[in-house]
């Protein structure tokens, strides 16, 4: 009996080992990242590889904010991000209002095809949207990074889904007060929705702050870069630089760990919901 | 917490339709077409100029020929498909998205399965486990790339290092074609088993404990179990979690572009990078959009397999 207890409890041991041992790995890019964004070259190319700096040099940061304009590149994500998400809260939820509120010929049918939509791939849309920013004349500019993204068929979708399920009855009593739709939207859904709007702003705020892809094809001039886009670029001037370069990333990386840490339940919302990739 | 979410989203999910039409025709609801509109035309235009005509777009270009600054596009019917069918280049960047796709997606569902099943249990410092987990999901692709590329460093890198108490010899990771498909899919399990993670975790929670102590009272082993109650109720969780692996998984893009550029020798090359160098280096519109328009095909075959299970599975359990 005796035995069978010791057995168990070394079991639970191990298995408290592997697991944080895994967590460990998992979290050492990280920790090697933000340490070597502190060690001086002369302790970055030394075999074998040493964790601790012997003296922090967040001088670093400055130099690598010299060696590109991180600040307008931080400058640029942040407005994107930020306009970004704000923008597809209102449209998405006014979307979404239609979509669980409003009676309208076709409502069913239009609501299945514009949820087909959300099964498209970025890369089949990705070359006419580029044309079509190319003969709006808006290449190289806020409104190529900013504009596709204002509307949402997975936050239209996420916060009908979440409408459906507020009761009518407060509506109704402020309909009869003389409240027009907007104000019943403003005023009752969007308080009680908050959690759901929440989720989805976290979301679109993740998604644009990194995305790659698109700012690579529709930005040229230093200026309108991205982090993301002005990292990529970073990492192909300065090749084995690796102080410049992993403080580069650690600010590509900050604010959305900061974001994370706060809310991050709302993350894990956001993925049980849709299983949504990026 | 998770748990409660996946059912809330489940209930509404199956039940769109049903709810939210009204029978109460009063002389508000008259107005609501008018209403309609106006709610919808700034998602409807966003929409119709970035997904739908850029839909019809790219398969009207695929039978086109056009670099995109001249005036007219010229027709040349099924070139641009017949053209990638004997391009050899075509079918290793194919080959090259495959690998990628089969090398991470059964390693990405069992490291996620196993942490799941590990955090189901009693773990001190769950929620410190499950951040850890996780954190590598929100981070930028490119940061991660740029990490990573300091990770395979031949000479200096901590992998090389850390293998090397196993006796293995340092590996040039990245100038290596096969050792560079095999580091981008290594990134690649690390960047995103997470969110499969937290699907399994919300597939775990969702089966009835009663069922292991009905089977705890039969005897059985802890291996019985899991072969007999959670990996069958997991089938529907599982299927879903890998379909969407492979969609993504055909889809990415910017680890491979900062981790190794579709180098070396295009040993990494993959469908998106492949269709961004045709549009976006050599002005190919026409072409670039028929390779896109084959991408899609896969990814339509993927989501209506999705969309039948997901059916099936509705149709029995109600």
């Amino acid at each position: 009996m005796k035995f069978i207890k010791t057995l168990n409890i070394s079991k639970s041991v191990l298995k408290h080992i592997v697991i944080y041992a895994l967590a460990f790995i998992t979290l050492a890019p990280f920790v090697w990242m933000i340490l070597t964004s502190l060690k001086d070259m002369s302790e970055i190319f030394v075999y074998p590889p040493q964790w601790f700096p012997t003296e922090f040099r967040f001088d670093n940061y400055s130099k690598a904010f010299e060696a590109a304009p991180f600040g307008r590149y931080y400058f640029n994500s942040i407005f994107i991000a930020v306009t970004v998400t704000f923008g597809q809260l209102v449209t998405c939820s006014m979307a979404a209002f239609a979509f669980a509120r409003l009676q309208f010929p076709g409502r069913n049918i239009l609501f299945y095809l514009f949820l087909g939509t959300m099964m498209i791939p970025y890369n089949v849309t990705m070359i006419p949207s580029f044309l079509v920013l190319y003969w709006l004349g808006w290449i190289d500019t806020y409104y190529a990074l900013i504009v596709p993204g204002l509307a949402s068929a997975f936050g239209t979708f996420l916060l009908r889904q979440f409408f459906i399920t507020i009761p009518k009855e407060l509506e109704e009593a402020a309909y009869i007060d003389g409240a027009t739709k907007l104000q019943v939207l403003r005023t009752i859904i969007v308080p009680l929705a908050k959690p759901a709007l929440a989720t989805l702003a976290v979301f679109t705020f993740m998604g644009v702050f990194n995305d790659f892809i698109w700012a690579l094809i529709v930005i040229n001039s230093e200026d309108m870069q991205t982090v993301q886009l002005g990292l990529a670029i970073f990492r192909d001037r300065y090749l084995t630089q690796w102080d410049l370069l992993m403080a580069g990333s650690v600010t590509a990386v900050l604010p959305i760990l900061i974001v994370f840490f706060f809310a991050q339940k709302y993350f894990i919302q956001g993925i049980t919901l849709s299983g949504l990739k990026e | 917490m998770i748990e409660d979410n996946t059912n809330i989203a489940k209930k509404n999910f199956f039940s769109f339709g049903k709810r939210g039409d009204t029978k109460s025709k009063n002389n508000m609801r008259k107005r609501d077409g008018l209403s309609a509109v106006v709610f919808l035309t700034p998602t409807m235009i966003i929409f119709l100029t970035f997904i739908l005509f850029p839909v019809i777009f790219s398969f009207y270009l695929s039978f086109h020929e056009w670099n995109m600054f001249s005036s007219e596009a010229t027709y040349v019917g099924i070139d641009n498909y017949k053209r990638m069918m004997q391009s050899n280049e075509f079918w290793s960047v194919l080959k090259n998205t495959g690998i990628y796709t089969i090398g991470t997606v059964p390693l990405n569902m069992i490291v996620a399965l196993l942490v799941a099943m590990a955090l189901n249990k009693k773990i001190k410092g769950k929620k410190f486990l499950r951040t850890a987990f996780f954190a590598p999901v929100i981070i930028s692709p490119v940061a991660a790339a740029v990490i990573w590329r300091w990770i395979y460093d031949p000479n200096y890198g901590l992998l090389n290092y850390g293998i090397s108490f196993f006796g293995v010899g340092s590996i040039n990771w990245l100038n290596d074609p096969t050792a560079a498909m095999f580091a981008l899919i290594i990134m690649g399990v690390w960047k995103t088993f997470g969110i499969n993670m937290v699907l399994f975790s919300a597939g775990l929670a969702g089966i009835p404990e009663t069922y292991y102590e009905a089977a705890d009272i039969d005897g059985a082993g802890k291996f019985s179990k899991f072969w007999h109650i959670t990996l069958p109720m997991l089938a529907p969780t599982t299927f879903f979690i890998m379909i969407m692996s492979m969609i993504s998984s055909f889809q990415v893009f910017d680890l491979v572009y900062v981790l190794t550029s579709g180098g070396p020798l295009g040993s990494t090359k993959v469908l998106v990078f492949y269709v961004y160098e045709y549009a976006f280096k050599f002005f190919e519109m026409g072409y670039a959009s028929a390779v896109a328009y084959v991408l899609f095909v896969i990814l339509i075959i993927l989501t209506l397999l999705q969309v039948r299970y997901m059916k099936n599975r509705v149709h029995g359990a109600f």
